[in-house]
C-alpha cells in the first residue's frame, strides 16, 4: 500500500484498502473557520446531539474576515465564539492564532499519519507532514464534529517524484505552478498526489506545505510527503507524542496511475496567467504586464522562509510608484519572528503595509481587493475571475521572490534577472 | 425527496469554480435566499431569474472546482436549480450538493447532447437521463445506495437525525 491507503486502512480499522473502495473512518481532528463555521454550528444544533464527540479534537480558527470588517462578521466570530466556549474547543480568536493553515501544525494540532478534516479546501496543507489531511464543506463537518467519522472513498495515488536543486530565487512555489501546469486543474480529481524524490527529501517543511497546500488546484483529494527527521525536528515541542514514522511510507511495490519526473534544475520562475491555476508559463516568457498591486502571505506561502525571501529581494528598494504591495505574515508568532528579524522593517521602509495575520486579500471577501482592470501578482492560491474583487481585475499566482520583485519594478518580473542587475 | 425531475436545462463549460459559483465577498451571509440572489453572478447577473421556476445546470469537467464553500451548492439549490449533471465534478462540491440535497450526476457526453433550453427528464435514483427536446438518452452509474439515502431524507443532517432516532 502507498502512504495514504494505510493512513486510511488504519483509521477504518482494516488491515488493507484499495481505491474505489469506501471505509468508514475514524477522524483524529476537525477544524472550522469563521467563513465555514457558522452553517457547520447551525447544522449541528438540527442532529440533536447536545456535545461535540471529542471536544479536544475540535478546532476552531478566526482567520477569514479577520479583524472583522462588517457587523455580519463580526456576528459571525460571536457565533463561533460562544459555540467554542459552549463546547470547551480549542480556540483561535483575533490576535491568538491567524491563518487556520499554520495554525494548525504550530500548535501541535497536525499529526503524522492522522485523518485531519478541515471545512476548508486547503486542508491539503497537513499532507506536508505525513497527515492524510483533506477538505470538506460545513455540513460535513457537523456530521464528523458530532459523530467522529466520515466515509471516504480510497483514491487512487499519483506520484509526483521531483529531483535536482533549486537555482537562486526559484522555490517550491514555483514548482508546485510547474506540476499544476503539467497536470490541468482536473489532472489529479479524486487522487492522491503523492510527493517524493530528493528535491522533496532536501525540501523544508515550508515548501512541502506550499506544495501539498495547492494539491487541491489540481483536484487531488489530498497531498502527502513522507514524513521524515525534517518532519520530527518541526513538530517536537508541538505535538505530545511523536508516532513511529518507519511505518508511514510507502511500500517498494505500491501502486499507482500515474508517475511523474521533474528536475528543478533549470527551473525558471513559474506564474499562473490569469484566470486558471493551470495557465501556467515562465515568467520570461509572459511578457510586460504593469501590475497595481503585490501580495505576499496567506496559507501558500506567508511562512518566514517566504518573508525573508521577499525581504532580501526588496531590502533597501521601494514599492513602485502606482503599486501597493500587501505583506501579511500567516500567523502571530511568525509576525512577531518576522518582526525581530527586521524583516516588517524593510517592507514598511519600502512602502509596503503589513497586515495582521489573516487570509487578506486572498479571497476577495475582506480587504486589498482590485478594481476593474487592474493587476495583483500574488502568492496565494488561485486566481479565478472575480477571486481578488472586480470581475475584470487580473491574478497572477507566483513565488515570494517573484511577487518581491515585480513590486519594486511595478511589472511581473522574473526575480533571477533582478539580482543580475543589482 | 421524489427522484424523479423535469426541467429546462441551462448549459456551462468547463472548470465553473466556487468563485464564479458564488463570490468570496458573499460568504458573510448565512441565510441560502440571501446567498441565492448572488448565484454564478459573476457569470450571468439574470441567472437567479433564469433559475427559479426550476431548472438543471448541465456542466463540462470539474465542476464545482475550487473551494469547499458549501454557500456554493446552497446558492444554487435555492436559486432553483433541481439537479446538476455534469461531465466530471470537483469532489469538495460534489459531497457537499449530496450533503444539502441537491442531486448531482456524473454524466460522460452530457455537454454535447443537451443545449440551454432543452427540457431533460431525470430520475437520479435511476441514474437516467433523457433529453425529452432531442430524444437522447443516457444511463450512468448509479449513485451508491447510502449516497441515495441521504439524497432521499433530504440531506445529510436529516439523515444523520433519523439514523440516530432509531
Amino acid at each position: 500500500m502507498n502512504i495514504t491507503e494505510k493512513i486510511l486502512a488504519k483509521a477504518s480499522g482494516k488491515k488493507a484498502v484499495y481505491p474505489g473502495e469506501i471505509v468508514d473512518a475514524n477522524v483524529d481532528m476537525v477544524m472550522v473557520h469563521d467563513l465555514t463555521g457558522p452553517l457547520a454550528v447551525e447544522a449541528f444544533k438540527k442532529i440533536g446531539v447536545q456535545k461535540v464527540w471529542d471536544n479536544k479534537k475540535v478546532v476552531v480558527i478566526l482567520d477569514h474576515q479577520v479583524p472583522a470588517e462588517s457587523v455580519k462578521a463580526a456576528e459571525l466570530h460571536k457565533t463561533m465564539r460562544q459555540f467554542a466556549k459552549d463546547q470547551n474547543l480549542t480556540f483561535y480568536d483575533v490576535g491568538r492564532g491567524g491563518i487556520c493553515h499554520q495554525v494548525m501544525p504550530d500548535k501541535g494540532h497536525v499529526v503524522p499519519g492522522t485523518i485531519i478534516l478541515g471545512a476548508d479546501s486547503h486542508t491539503c496543507t497537513y499532507g506536508a507532514f505525513g497527515a492524510f489531511a483533506t477538505g470538506i464543506g460545513s455540513t460535513e463537518a457537523a456530521a464528523v464534529i458530532a459523530t467522529g467519522k466520515i466515509w471516504l472513498k480510497v483514491p487512487e495515488a499519483i506520484k509526483v517524484n521531483v529531483k535536482g536543486k533549486f537555482k537562486t530565487h526559484v522555490t517550491p512555489k514555483d514548482l508546485v505552478l510547474a506540476i499544476i501546469g503539467k497536470l490541468g486543474v482536473d489532472g489529479a480529481i479524486y487522487k492522491s498526489l503523492e510527493f517524493t524524490g530528493p528535491t522533496i527529501k532536501d525540501m523544508t517543511v515550508s515548501g512541502r506545505m506550499t506544495l501539498c497546500n495547492m494539491a487541491v488546484e489540481m483536484g487531488a483529494k489530498n497531498g502527502i510527503v513522507e514524513p521524515d527527521e525534517t518532519t520530527r525536528k518541526y513538530l517536537e515541542g508541538k505535538i505530545k507524542k511523536m508516532p513511529n514514522l518507519d511505518s508511514l511510507k510507502s511500500d517498494v511495490d505500491a501502486k499507482y496511475s500515474q508517475i511523474f519526473e521533474f528536475d528543478v534544475s533549470s527551473m525558471e520562475p513559474q506564474v499562473a496567467c490569469p484566470s486558471s491555476v493551470d495557465n501556467v508559463k515562465p515568467v520570461s516568457k509572459v511578457g510586460k504586464v504593469k501590475i497595481d498591486q503585490a501580495f505576499i502571505g496567506s496559507c501558500t506561502n506567508g511562512r518566514l522562509e517566504d518573508l525573508q525571501l521577499a525581504a532580501k529581494i526588496m531590502k533597501g528598494k521601494k514599492v513602485a510608484d502606482g503599486v501597493r504591495a500587501l505583506v501579511i505574515p500567516a500567523s502571530q508568532e511568525i509576525y512577531q519572528q518576522a518582526d525581530k528579524e527586521g524583516l516588517l522593517q524593510i517592507f514598511t521602509e519600502a512602502g509596503a503595509i503589513v497586515c495582521g495575520s489573516a487570509c487578506g486579500p486572498c479571497l476577495g471577501g475582506h480587504i486589498g481587493l482590485l478594481a476593474a482592470g487592474e493587476t495583483c501578482v500574488s502568492t496565494s492560491n488561485r486566481n479565478f475571475i472575480g477571486r481578488m474583487g472586480s470581475i475584470q481585475a487580473s491574478v497572477y499566482l507566483a513565488s515570494p521572490a517573484t511577487v518581491a520583485a515585480s513590486a519594486v519594478t511595478g511589472k511581473l518580473t522574473d526575480p533571477t534577472t533582478l539580482e543580475t542587475k543589482a | 425527496m421524489n427522484s424523479k425531475i423535469k426541467a429546462p436545462a441551462i448549459k456551462f463549460g468547463n472548470n465553473i469554480d466556487t468563485d464564479v459559483i458564488l463570490p468570496g465577498k458573499y460568504l458573510i451571509l448565512v441565510d441560502p435566499c440571501e446567498l441565492a440572489k448572488h448565484a454564478l453572478e459573476s457569470l450571468d447577473t439574470t441567472f437567479p431569474d433564469k433559475a427559479k421556476k426550476g431548472i438543471i445546470i448541465i456542466g463540462g469537467k470539474n465542476f464545482g472546482c475550487g473551494s469547499s464553500r458549501e454557500q456554493a451548492p446552497l446558492a444554487l439549490k435555492y436559486s432553483g436549480v433541481k439537479c446538476v449533471i455534469a461531465e466530471s465534478f470537483a469532489r469538495i462540491f460534489f459531497r457537499n450538493a449530496i450533503n444539502i440535497g441537491l442531486p448531482v450526476l456524473e454524466c460522460k457526453g452530457i455537454s454535447s447532447a443537451v443545449e440551454t433550453g432543452d427540457e431533460l427528464a431525470v430520475d437520479f435514483e435511476a441514474g437516467k437521463i433523457e433529453n425529452l427536446s432531442n430524444g437522447k438518452k443516457f444511463q450512468v452509474d448509479k449513485l451508491p445506495p447510502f449516497i441515495l439515502e441521504i439524497l432521499a431524507d433530504g440531506g445529510l443532517i436529516e439523515n444523520l437525525r433519523r439514523k440516530m432516532k432509531k
